[in-house]
């Protein structure tokens, strides 16, 4: 029998940043990511982290080089299997997909469509049989009194997080979840990425987020990928990226490290960079 | 040192332009006015105005003994029905054709500039709408008149093809202009096309969809008071026979119910806007 294949197998990609889009967000991309794996992508702001993500998603076709997910070339199926595929992954934007003027709980409950037949989803959207399993995803990131409020009645925050508990709901073995701290106060920050990881670990998803914050993917992620540039220029354990190759990562960058020189400490990133 | 209104800095590049543009439609519109005979001076001709008065002084007071009200209510009803079955069946014909013609709902277009066969079918869909409102009504009832004899039926059936032409036309074009976000996040994660619509488009388009199809109910009032011309039926027939026998007082009644049908709709259509909002 032949050993399950990687949940993501990245041979020479090179992408665009987004359908449509001239030229290459990332250059010739080689990466492997176990199922189950939790894995940081980090990089300064245009360094092709969301590209990344969007490619994963199979968001934005390949321009070069060759992509597989769960032992799969997604651009090489038929039309269906690339939808069940899509369904075994779930990417969440930087900027919550979440309609205003619709209820929290029908907006995570959305992150289980795929498994759903289409009465049940008409079901959801009428009287949501599943209120518990969204509210239990709301509960882990601290929003349990959010559940029958409506989406524009949301803080940003708040909306992020609730794009977050779609992800935490959904039965996809993938999570691409980007940048999930960005509207988030350190403090708030640290207690979702645990409920990410946490919530990954136990189901044994395969999660990759990336984050600007790199201490936080330093301290809670066993494995960093780091880009510049589109390339990738680190993809190892955390605890081997030092403070010099971090300086290398961030040069020429307008101070995402505060201060720049001397090297950044660890604990001193988050304020700085909670955006 | 602050700039003065001289400074090139604050020149707006598109002040030029919009002058431009502002002068061509003038200019565009001159012949259009000289081909359409447009000539306010025969507004104020003598004799006109002499009997076009003597029909209007015949307005007030409108014509309200019993019969004839009786007589009024009937036919209004008729109307309402006909605007109403007429703009049900419509609805019926123009939800799947806006669902096949929206590109909002594309699969293939999620990643990628959407596929030429998807992409020709929505066309395709586009041009069947076109064909189905680019013909008036009135022709449709004429059509119909001679099909299923003259009565409601023709009326509701011409209301029928040509909303479902405009409405499937207009729906489309409202799920395309909200928000891609939504949708193609669901896409993107493996929902189906009507879960997207559901889940992803509607909340955001409801209230337009809404109100958008009450004022066509509207319109298909006043529509199917033009088709009761050609023998549709209706408030038409009624305001038909009553203008060829001078009857102002008849007149003015018949134009009152219109105006409380269109304040009753505009009054539905805001009640509904609020209970949505």
């Amino acid at each position: 029998m032949s050993p399950a294949p990687a949940a993501i197998e990245l041979r020479a990609l090179s992408a665009p940043a987004a359908p449509g889009v001239p030229g290459r967000a990332l250059h010739g991309l080689d990466l492997r990511i176990e199922a189950g794996e939790q894995v940081a992508v980090i990089g300064a702001s245009g360094a092709g982290k969301t590209s990344l993500l969007m490619a994963l998603a199979c968001a934005v076709q390949p321009v070069e080089g060759g992509l597989s997910l769960f032992g799969m070339d997604p651009w090489a199926i038929a039309p269906a299997q690339l939808r069940r595929l899509r369904g075994r992954l779930f990417l969440a934007p930087q900027v919550p997909p979440l309609p205003p003027r619709q209820r929290v709980v029908t907006a995570v409950l959305a992150g289980r469509l795929p498994a759903m037949g289409l009465v049940h989803s008409l079901r959801t959207l009428w009287h949501p049989p599943e209120a518990g399993l969204a509210q239990a995803a709301l509960a882990e990131l601290g929003l349990a009194d959010k559940l029958w409020q409506r989406v524009d009645r949301l803080s940003g925050g708040e909306r992020q997080r609730v794009g977050l508990a779609r992800a935490l709901v959904s039965q996809a073995e993938l999570w691409l979840v980007d940048e999930p701290l960005s509207a988030l106060d350190p403090t708030r920050a640290r207690g979702v990425i645990d409920a990410l990881l946490g919530a990954a670990r136990r189901d044994g998803r395969t999660l990759v987020c990336s984050l600007h914050q790199v201490d936080v993917a330093r301290e809670r992620f066993p494995r960093i990928v780091a880009l510049r540039g589109g390339a990738c220029v680190y993809d190892g354990p955390s605890a081997a990226l030092d403070d010099a190759a971090l300086r290398d990562l961030y040069a020429g960058e307008a101070a995402p490290l505060d201060p720049p020189e001397p090297p950044p400490r660890a604990d001193l990133l988050p304020e700085s960079m909670c955006r | 040192m602050p700039l003065t209104a001289a400074s090139p800095a604050l020149r707006d590049p598109a002040w030029s332009r919009r002058v431009a543009l502002l002068l061509a439609a003038a200019v565009l519109a001159w012949p259009l006015l000289v081909w359409t005979e447009f000539n306010p001076a025969t507004l104020a001709d003598a004799r006109s105005l002499r009997a076009t008065w003597r029909f209007v002084a015949d307005f007030v007071p409108p014509r309200h003994d019993l019969p004839f009200l009786a007589e009024l209510l009937r036919e209004t009803w008729r109307t309402v029905a006909i605007a109403t079955a007429g703009l049900a069946l419509a609805w019926l014909v123009a939800v799947p054709f806006a669902l096949l013609s929206t590109s909002r709902l594309s699969l293939s277009a999620v990643a990628a500039p959407m596929a030429w066969l998807p992409a020709l079918v929505r066309q395709g869909v586009r041009w069947l709408l076109v064909l189905l409102r680019s013909i008036p009504e009135l022709v449709w009832a004429l059509v119909f008149v001679r099909v299923v004899g003259l009565g409601p039926t023709a009326g509701v059936l011409a209301i029928a093809i040509t909303y479902g032409g405009m409405l499937g036309k207009v729906y489309a074009d409202i799920l395309e202009s909200s928000d891609p976000a939504p949708t193609q996040a669901l896409l993107r994660n493996g929902s189906g096309r009507l879960q997207a619509l559901l889940f992803g488009a509607l909340p955001e388009c409801a209230n337009e969809l809404v109100s958008y199809t009450v004022y066509r109910w509207e319109c298909a009032i006043r529509s199917s008071v033009v088709l009761g011309f050609v023998g549709a039926g209706g408030l038409g027939q009624l305001l038909d026979s009553a203008a060829k026998m001078f009857a102002g007082s008849e007149v003015s009644a018949i134009l009152l119910v219109f105006v409380g049908l269109v304040w009753l709709s505009d009054r539905a259509s805001a009640l509904l806007r609020k209970v949505m909002a």
